[in-house]
């Protein structure tokens, strides 16, 4: 969760990621963001986030993408 | 059969009559018997494009439903299986499921492709190559390309398993032919038109009567204000003449047209939805309020954005090659170009998708890139404009915001100018014109006049446009003006409408000298 947290804190230094439950619904996350983001999980975790799972649900806190990438993990 | 035609109210009137008429049960077969009797009004021909479409996505969507169904039945009866065995079936099915998308895919963009491109090939190799090959005699159907996308997406949202499968074909054919949304759109999502389309609806004053005053606010935008507008603009950009200032002038009446002309067609989509309680999404926000070329293309024909970004935008950036190419370009070339790359290849590739949408000709393409690199210029200024904020407090006040606008309004109309003019070259020749021959007195000394437009026009141009800021400033203050007008009495409400009716009918662009025209939309 941590090198999930810094990947996301090098995006927004400015936003608390622990506590926003709704990073796209607010567009504090834009489309930019997510590519950004889903290319640095494949550098960190080694997992491929595919296309089908770029929803908001997947994105709106931390916690849910955390949750996407060990899901991605198991299968 | 054109909105704005005789025929079309004449279809409407019946439409709405009958579907009020007819039992609950049979409203949505009827709509799908009045869209394809609309389509074929068209032309016969086109009914033959469609359903080739609708029977590909039916057959491909449910062999994809299947496909997923066999997929969660072999796993719930296989829980021994180790995390390989079932990575490897899981992929098994995958491949499976995307050679059927892909042929889907291929079909149907390949027939968007050939009917609309290529005449566009045959024109760039003569260009190329001089040679004299002659123009392919094509049918493009009507909508092509918004049905086609339509379509597209709701396989692919099968595809992913966020979309249940339509068994029924008859309910996919409504969904794909829908005869408001056919001609220029806003693209549905099958998941959010489906929750409407197909139920029962038993009639309601209210939402009828919204719908009527939204088609007429559609049609006193197109009719009254873009079709008057048009002979000024065709003029101004008919060939070079027009340089200088009237560069600047034909940018400002282009704008009002184009938004006259595809809000109001899009009005006039929604509002013959809305007089049925069926919602569609809105295709605008006020685009001309937006502060920043990015924000501009989210208000601005969104459902098509909203399109490209989850259909071309987020499976570029993620497939495994790009993430691959990220990761090389950071290790090779460092964070900050590395985080880059797969961004700004991914927007170039949906930008020239774009602009290939758009129309069969370089001027679309050039517009594309143009719009893409101005969006990406405007990205890596955003922390020199973050400084420039923090040290001198303007944001929030309201005259900047309204220096923003205005740069906005000015930057995308001029980028929008290689659709009017012939060619890029000369698009480009009149651009430079503006700072190298710019006289503003063509604004004061009756140049204008000439343009195909008398006093009278500009007057009804004046007003009318006049009423369409104020409408949309009471939008952003306040909300939507209709429910407002309802909460008053009656009388309010329906004489506004009465006043629309009349306006639109008496003020009209048509009679002599004016032929009401196509929208602009309909082309693409």
């Amino acid at each position: 969760m941590d090198e999930l947290l810094k990947i996301l804190h090098s995006l927004h230094p400015e936003v608390d990621f622990t506590a926003r439950e709704a990073l796209v619904d607010d567009r504090v996350l834009k489309s930019f963001d997510i590519v950004s983001i889903v290319s640095e999980i494949y550098e960190v975790f080694g997992v491929a986030v595919p296309a089908e799972e770029i929803v908001p649900e997947n994105f709106n806190s931390a916690k849910a993408l955390y949750a996407l990438i060990q899901r991605l993990e198991d299968e | 059969m054109l909105f704005t035609s005789y025929a079309f109210v004449g279809f409407l009137a019946l439409t709405l009559t009958a579907y009020y008429l007819v039992p609950g049960r049979w409203q949505w077969p009827l709509l799908l018997a009045a869209s394809y009797g609309f389509y074929w009004a068209a032309s016969p021909w086109y009914l033959l494009f469609i359903l080739v479409t609708t029977a590909s996505a039916y057959g491909v969507s449910l062999k994809l439903a299947d496909l997923s169904g066999e997929q969660r039945a072999y796993l719930a009866a296989h829980k021994d299986l180790t995390r390989e065995e079932k990575r490897a079936y899981r992929a098994g099915i995958k491949k499976r499921k995307w050679a059927w998308l892909l042929a889907c895919l291929f079909l149907n963009i390949g027939i968007l492709s050939v009917s609309k491109y290529t005449n566009f090939v045959i024109r760039s190799f003569n260009a190329l190559t001089g040679r004299g090959l002659g123009p392919v005699d094509m049918i493009v159907p009507m909508g092509i390309s918004f049905y086609t996308f339509q379509t597209v997406g709701y396989v692919i949202d099968v595809y992913r398993d966020r979309q249940p499968v339509q068994r029924d074909f008859f309910k996919l054919a409504l969904f794909v032919s829908f005869f408001p949304q056919l001609v220029q759109g806003p693209i549905s999502r099958y998941g959010q038109l489906s929750q409407t389309l197909f139920t029962p609806h038993k009639f309601a004053e209210k939402a009828f009567s919204f719908g009527l005053m939204r088609i007429l606010w559609g049609y006193f935008k197109k009719v009254v204000l873009a079709d008057r507008l048009l002979p000024a603009v065709t003029a101004l950009t008919g060939d070079g003449t027009y340089a200088g200032a009237y560069v600047l002038a034909a940018m400002l009446l282009y704008a009002f047209e184009l938004y006259c002309d595809f809000t109001g067609g899009i009005d006039i989509a929604i509002g013959v939805g809305e007089a049925m309680g069926i919602r569609m999404p809105e295709n605008f926000d006020l685009p001309y309020f937006s502060k920043n070329i990015t924000e501009y293309w989210k208000r601005w024909h969104i459902t098509m954005g909203t399109w490209f970004t989850d259909y071309i935008f987020y499976p570029v950036s993620v497939c495994r090659p790009m993430l691959r190419l990220s990761k090389w370009s950071r290790e090779h070339l460092g964070q900050a170009v590395g985080k880059r790359v797969t961004v700004y290849l991914a927007s170039f590739i949906v930008w020239l998708t774009t602009g290939i949408w758009h129309g069969a000709a370089w001027n679309f393409v050039v517009w594309g890139l143009a719009n893409w690199a101005v969006i990406m210029v405007s990205q890596e200024l955003a922390p020199l404009y973050e400084r420039f904020h923090r040290r001198f407090a303007l944001r929030g006040k309201a005259p900047y915001e309204a220096f923003q606008v205005v740069r906005t309004v000015l930057l995308v109309s001029a980028i929008r100018m290689f659709d009017c003019y012939r060619d890029v070259p000369l698009t480009f020749a009149m651009l430079k014109s503006l700072f190298t021959r710019f006289d503003p007195r063509v604004f004061t000394d009756g140049s204008l006049l000439g343009l195909g437009l008398d006093g009278a026009d500009w007057l009804v141009l004046t007003l009318g446009l006049a009423v369409v800021l104020a409408v949309s400033l009471y939008k952003l203050k306040r909300g939507g003006i209709r429910e407002a007008l309802y909460e008053k009495p009656p009388a309010v409400f329906y004489g506004a409408m009465g006043a629309l009716l009349v306006c639109t009918v008496v003020f009209g662009a048509y009679g002599a000298g004016y032929d009401v025209t196509r929208f602009i939309y309909d082309r693409f």
